[in-house]
């Protein structure tokens, strides 16, 4: 298993760490048990994310990926936040190994929670099928 | 500063090892089986490789078998007893549930292979084994006891005399997978009753790719490879002489040091697990006294054990973790589940293992670099900010 420079950039020095105190969206995903927590806040205005910080308990692909991903959806409108894919967020770190795949997963998952979260506070109608409840039921990759 | 802590993984090769070994990949390149000169010199390399490993842990020579290393070592005395004994009618394997992959994954292929029934001993809070319930393991058809004799990732040393003592009594025969304990503590296979025991060079400063296996005289295995007559025709193969007497060179220089070795790094473990509990929310894994002389291991709550380990990689010290993200699987260490740690502690957990060439220096470097480590990766963890607001402490 070998991270990528870029992952290795992104975890020494994350970009986005840290809270919101007056969110307007807040988004977790990951349990304790599994070894990684993502929690995402958001600042929306006019549609637009204009601010994104997160807190994450993981491994170093959690933190790189948690990173990256903030970076692709800060200032970008919420229809595109939803469109990054764990694929691009993958990509824009050339690369994961394929054990810390769900990494990226969690990342996008955590963005689409804390813009669900948005919608929800503000009474935004959204389509629920952009936010599959089971968001967590990642494959789990074992290497050997 | 560079410190190197991860001894439990491998050692550096010590510089009499590597002076033992240059004749062999030089001028001495003779097959050890050859009747000329340069063969015989070859061949008395190895008789003395064999006599000087033989001594230290109290055997005689020609119960010494060399192999490529410690899971070779461990395949073949549990496969080897479980063949032999499954024709016997005897297919019952008593273990522990925190023994190295080397002896669980070769346990349960026995089940496949043989037929055999495998028991797996719980281990105390502290990570030891207890005498009373290897007794109560013990049935008619039990093939062989195997307990490791210190744990790869705590460190505790388990009753390794007493689980001896009983396994003859009863007339079972007893493997300890001792990779982590030989060099570092004080063996005796007769005077603690040990049928056969596995080690490995590179734990103890010898080179990679050679190992050794102990066998009581009068237990017979199968061969495990079948060929010339090298190792009394049980492992066939060309010797590789150089590794060898590397082996050989480096054990003896770590057991005439033994006494000195053990208090020096005691005195550095004890150092460096005083001042990173010091870290609130730490824990200790393991006994504390019963506990291989270079082993630390600790858990800080809210962390992730990968980040630790990789963000003390950049203050240049090399470590390693029982989180799942370490483990290649989704779940934690084995190990720190079988002592009863909840996956969340499990994950934080950090290993730093010394050695004789450690300095208080390093020590005092890592229980500098430590804490800010874990405040950083606290202050960015939601785990440890739930922690926090459940105890009131936010």
């Amino acid at each position: 298993m070998e991270y990528s420079e870029k992952v290795m950039e992104h975890f020494a020095r994350p970009h986005n760490v840290g809270k919101i105190e007056d969110a307007d969206g807040v988004g977790e995903v990951g349990n304790a048990k599994c070894g990684d927590i993502m929690k995402m806040y958001i600042k929306v205005n006019d549609g637009i994310i204009t601010d994104v910080k997160f807190n994450t308990y993981g491994c170093a692909s959690a933190i790189a990926t948690s990173s990256m991903a903030t970076d692709m959806i800060k200032g970008k409108p919420i229809s595109e936040a939803l469109k990054l894919t764990n694929k691009a967020v993958v990509e824009a770190l050339d690369g994961l190994p394929a054990v810390k795949i769900h990494c990226s997963v969690l990342a996008e998952e955590a963005i689409k929670a804390a813009i669900k979260d948005y919608y929800e506070k503000n009474g935004i109608e959204y389509d629920k099928e952009l936010f599959k409840e089971d968001c967590c039921n990642y494959e789990h990759h074992h290497a050997d | 500063m560079k410190v190197y802590a991860d001894n439990a993984a491998t050692t550096k090769l010590s510089e009499t090892a590597l002076n033992a070994m240059m004749p062999y990949l030089t001028d001495t390149f003779g097959n050890a089986s050859s009747l000329y000169d340069i063969g015989q010199q070859a061949h008395h390399g190895v008789q003395n490789a064999r006599e000087t490993v033989a001594k230290v842990i109290n055997a005689d020579t020609n119960e010494i078998y060399f192999t490529s290393g410690g899971s070779e070592a461990d395949n073949w005395a549990i496969k080897g007893v479980a063949e032999a004994m499954a024709k016997k009618g005897k297919k019952h394997i008593i273990t522990t549930a925190f023994e190295h992959h080397a002896v669980l994954h070769t346990v349960k292929r026995c089940e496949e292979l043989y037929g055999c029934e495998i028991t797996y001993l719980p281990v105390n809070e502290n990570g030891i084994v207890k005498i009373e319930d290897v007794e109560n393991a013990i049935r008619e058809d039990t093939a062989l006891v195997t307990i490791m004799y210190a744990n790869n990732e705590i460190g505790t040393i388990q009753p390794i005399a007493e689980i001896g003592k009983l396994c003859h009594e009863k007339g079972i025969i007893f493997h300890t997978d001792a990779v982590q304990a030989v060099g570092h503590l004080p063996i005796d296979v007769k005077a603690q009753n040990i049928d056969m025991l596995s080690m490995s060079s590179h734990k103890f400063h010898g080179p990679k790719g050679i190992g050794a296996l102990y066998i009581r005289k009068g237990i017979r295995i199968p061969n495990l490879i079948e060929g010339g007559a090298q190792e009394r025709g049980k492992r066939a193969g060309t010797e590789a002489v150089y590794a060898m007497a590397g082996m050989a060179a480096a054990l003896k220089e770590a057991n005439d040091n033994l006494a000195e070795n053990m208090e020096k790094v005691s005195a550095l473990r004890n150092r460096l697990i005083d001042g990173l509990l010091k870290i609130p929310s730490s824990r200790l894994n393991g006994d504390r006294e019963n506990r291989l002389p270079g082993n630390v291991n600790i858990s800080f709550e809210g962390v992730e054990g990968e980040s630790l380990l990789l963000y003390l990689d950049m203050k240049g010290v090399s470590a390693s973790s029982g989180s799942a993200c370490t483990s290649g699987s989704l779940d934690p260490s084995h190990v720190l589940l079988s002592i009863g740690l909840p996956h969340e502690v499990a994950h934080g957990s950090l290993r730093l293992t010394l050695c004789e060439s450690n300095t208080q220096e390093e020590v005092d470097y890592i229980i500098d670099c430590v804490p800010e480590i874990i405040e950083r990766l606290r202050s960015m963890s939601p785990l440890w900010e739930r922690l926090q607001k459940e105890r009131g402490n936010a």
